[in-house]
């Protein structure tokens, strides 16, 4: 009868299960955390040699890393901005038109449709691309050619091929349309309804309802799904080294046949036959990549994380 | 008086219909562009300027006079707001339109090239052990895909769960900020990345400048699809009501009898949709495996020794060092390409019908 008069504890009771299953899952996400660090710290270790590395080592007439490296981050670069450049407009068309435009009933459905183009493989990407696009699009590179030849990033002599950096961006480009979509299309459902009512109850049309109260809303969420985007379209690897007929050249110019290649394919072409100094110098040009990525992805995050705080949404 | 008398005196024009366009205007419109620009090169056909009928030409050149045209039309009409809005909607829809274009083509050009080599008996009873030209099989991708897949899916789904349950159930503060922002982030390393970090991790393990393995290709996929299944899941989670959990402490359930007994069972169809979505995404990865599991042309059922072959990686290297039958090596690779897609196509369809079917209903 004594416990009875005891004063219930106002703590729960810590159960040996309970201890073990928290801690449990805290290993879990600490883990990932360990997991990402170690991708950071085991590159690293793996591509000092690089830095270091005899003039000899490096192929072509670089004499040191950055020298090897420079070419292909331009590649990079530049191959993601222009496939950056046709998605983006490409993209947000989609999302209005499926968050706004279509049937309401339609409108799922026609989500899945673009989802479905996430889900094909980047080296079924690469095959399309080689087999189908770029024969497809070769005349109109020559044709490009011989009518805008004045303007410089059409400057000839044209690609017999079409395995150009224009294909491989048009191909970049709808590998990245699926992300770019999807994210915008969630930003675009967000928007407070009463915003779009109001802006219809005062005559509006859609498109300046779009413009007055969807689009300002939507704009941060716009920036970090194209920053998304170009992460994904700087790490694509397989369709660049398929379609691409690469060279180590820094030119502009998009449908000859010198065209600046890309990290990762650059990576994915020369690992297999690597050895030596030369796997750390690929290891190397991979820390470049994952650190390029790492930056824009961590932008495109913060600015979301800033935006979640105050919309309408939550 | 006056107001009922021009409300009597005007059922000549309907005040809401007026200055507008008739319903079916677009769609007339649509059709009359491209039959125009169809006649425009059925001329050109006739008079010998092109081969052929260029209907390609006729939809792309059809759509870009549609546009002026109801432009036009709109603005004379209905004044410049609205000749915006429809030629906005105009541009939308060809967008979405556009999109669409690359996937029914891809579809239809792996169907067309890859069925041949798809259809023979031999393409999943047979490696390509001492092939030369036609015949052979992809079992060995097969095989080596669903084993690495399979470990990668058995390392990656305990972790992501738990640290999923870590951030729904149990995470506050400062270490809950860095794993949700650090997976957002993860979601974005290039799959290359994983394979380097998977080869550089093991080939310093190992001691071995040349390291090719299974196990290795498994890692490297875990990197890839945590961050996948962690969001998926966490989504999931967030999901069930508050009251469950709550209805489970008043009877005295423990927390993680609530977690493992009434929580993941209300969202185990969302999650099991999720790990089926992050196992499509990894199951087409190709550079990760290319570098770290390398290529071969025979069956290797040993994660840990000797390079192993996957269906991504075989469709690349039979694209990549084609024989001298080129034929042969390019049906093979499109074969392989269509396998992917179905393995993809299904996984992605299962996972929906799943969410469909047993999704919890929540009574709202």
């Amino acid at each position: 009868m004594t416990t009875a008069l005891e004063r219930p504890s106002l703590k729960a009771k810590e159960r040996p299960g309970d201890r073990i299953f928290s801690t449990s899952t805290i290993v879990a996400g600490g883990l990932i955390l360990a997991i990402l660090a170690a991708v950071a710290v085991f590159l690293l270790v793996q591509s000092l040699p690089a830095f270091i590395a005899d003039p000899e080592e490096f192929k072509g007439d670089a004499t040191n890393f950055w020298q090897y490296v420079w070419p292909l981050a331009f590649g990079t670069l530049w191959s993601a901005f222009l496939a950056l450049i046709m998605a983006v407009p490409v993209a947000i068309g989609i999302a209005l038109f499926i968050s706004h435009y279509a049937p309401r009933k339609l409108a799922q459905g026609l989500g899945y449709l673009i989802d479905l183009l996430a889900a094909v493989p980047s080296v079924v990407f690469g095959l399309w691309g080689i087999g189908v696009l770029a024969p497809l699009v070769q005349p109109f590179y020559t044709n490009l050619v011989e009518w805008f030849g004045w303007f410089p990033l059409f400057a000839g002599p044209v690609s017999g091929t079409g395995r150009t950096t224009l294909t491989v961006a048009i191909v970049l480009a709808v590998m990245i349309l699926p992300i770019i979509t999807a994210l915008s299309r969630e930003i675009f459902l967000q928007t407070p309804v009463l915003y779009e009512e109001a802006s219809l109850a005062l005559g509006a049309t859609r498109w300046e309802m779009i413009t007055m109260a969807v689009l300002p809303f939507g704009r941060a969420g716009i920036i970090s799904a194209s920053m998304l985007g170009l992460g994904r379209a700087l790490g694509e690897t397989m369709a660049v080294a398929m379609v691409l007929s690469p060279s180590r050249d820094v030119i502009f110019q998009l449908l000859t046949s010198q065209n600046p290649t890309t990290i990762a394919a650059n990576i994915a072409l020369n690992f297999p036959e690597a050895n030596g100094v030369g796997v750390n110098i690929l290891l190397a040009t991979g820390l470049i990549l994952f650190v390029i990525t790492l930056v824009v992805n961590m932008i495109a995050r913060v600015i979301i994380n800033r935006r979640k705080a105050f919309s309408g949404a939550n | 008086m006056t107001l009922t008398k021009s409300a009597t005196a005007a059922p000549l024009t309907n005040s809401l219909t007026a200055g507008k366009l008739p319903r079916r205007t677009s769609l007339v419109v649509l059709l009359s562009s491209w039959l125009v620009t169809g006649a425009f090169f059925f001329v050109l056909m006739l008079s010998g300027a092109t081969e052929g009928f260029n209907g390609v030409a006729t939809l792309f050149f059809g759509t870009i006079v549609y546009c002026v045209a109801i432009y036009l039309l709109s603005y004379f009409v209905e004044g410049v707001r609205k000749a915006k809005d429809r030629l906005v909607t105009a541009l939308v829809t060809v967008a979405f339109v556009v999109a669409l274009l690359p996937l029914f083509s891809l579809v239809i050009t792996t169907l067309v090239n890859g069925l041949p080599a798809f259809l023979t008996p031999s393409f999943f009873t047979q490696s390509q052990r001492n092939v030369v030209g036609e015949g052979g099989g992809a079992l060995h991708a097969v095989i080596g895909t669903l084993m690495i897949t399979g470990i990668a899916t058995l390392i990656s789904v305990p972790i992501g769960l738990l640290s999923a349950i870590y951030l729904t159930e149990y995470g506050r503060g400062r270490l809950a900020r860095a794993i949700t922002f650090f997976v957002d982030v993860m979601t974005g390393i290039p799959s290359i990345v994983a394979g380097l970090f998977a080869f550089a991790l093991f080939s310093l393990l190992f001691n071995d400048p040349g390291i090719r393995f299974g196990f290795g290709g498994a890692v490297a996929l875990t990197v890839l699809m945590i961050p996948v299944v962690v969001r998926s899941s966490e989504e999931m989670l967030k999901l069930v009501p508050n009251e469950l959990r709550e209805a489970a402490y008043a009877l005295g359930v423990p927390k993680w009898l609530t977690i493992l007994k009434v929580v993941l069972p209300t969202s185990l169809a969302g999650i099991v949709t999720g790990i089926m979505i992050s196992i499509s995404r990894v199951i087409g990865e190709t550079a990760p495996l290319l570098i770290i599991s390398g290529f071969t042309a025979s069956m290797n059922y040993d994660l840990f020794n000797e390079r192993m072959m996957t269906l991504p990686v075989f469709v690349y290297t039979q694209y990549a060092n084609q024989g001298a039958d080129t034929q042969a090596y390019l049906d093979r690779a499109w074969a392989g390409a269509l396998t992917l897609i179905l393995i993809v196509m299904l996984l992605n369809l299962g996972a929906r019908i799943i969410a469909r079917i047993f999704s919890p209903k929540l009574g709202r």
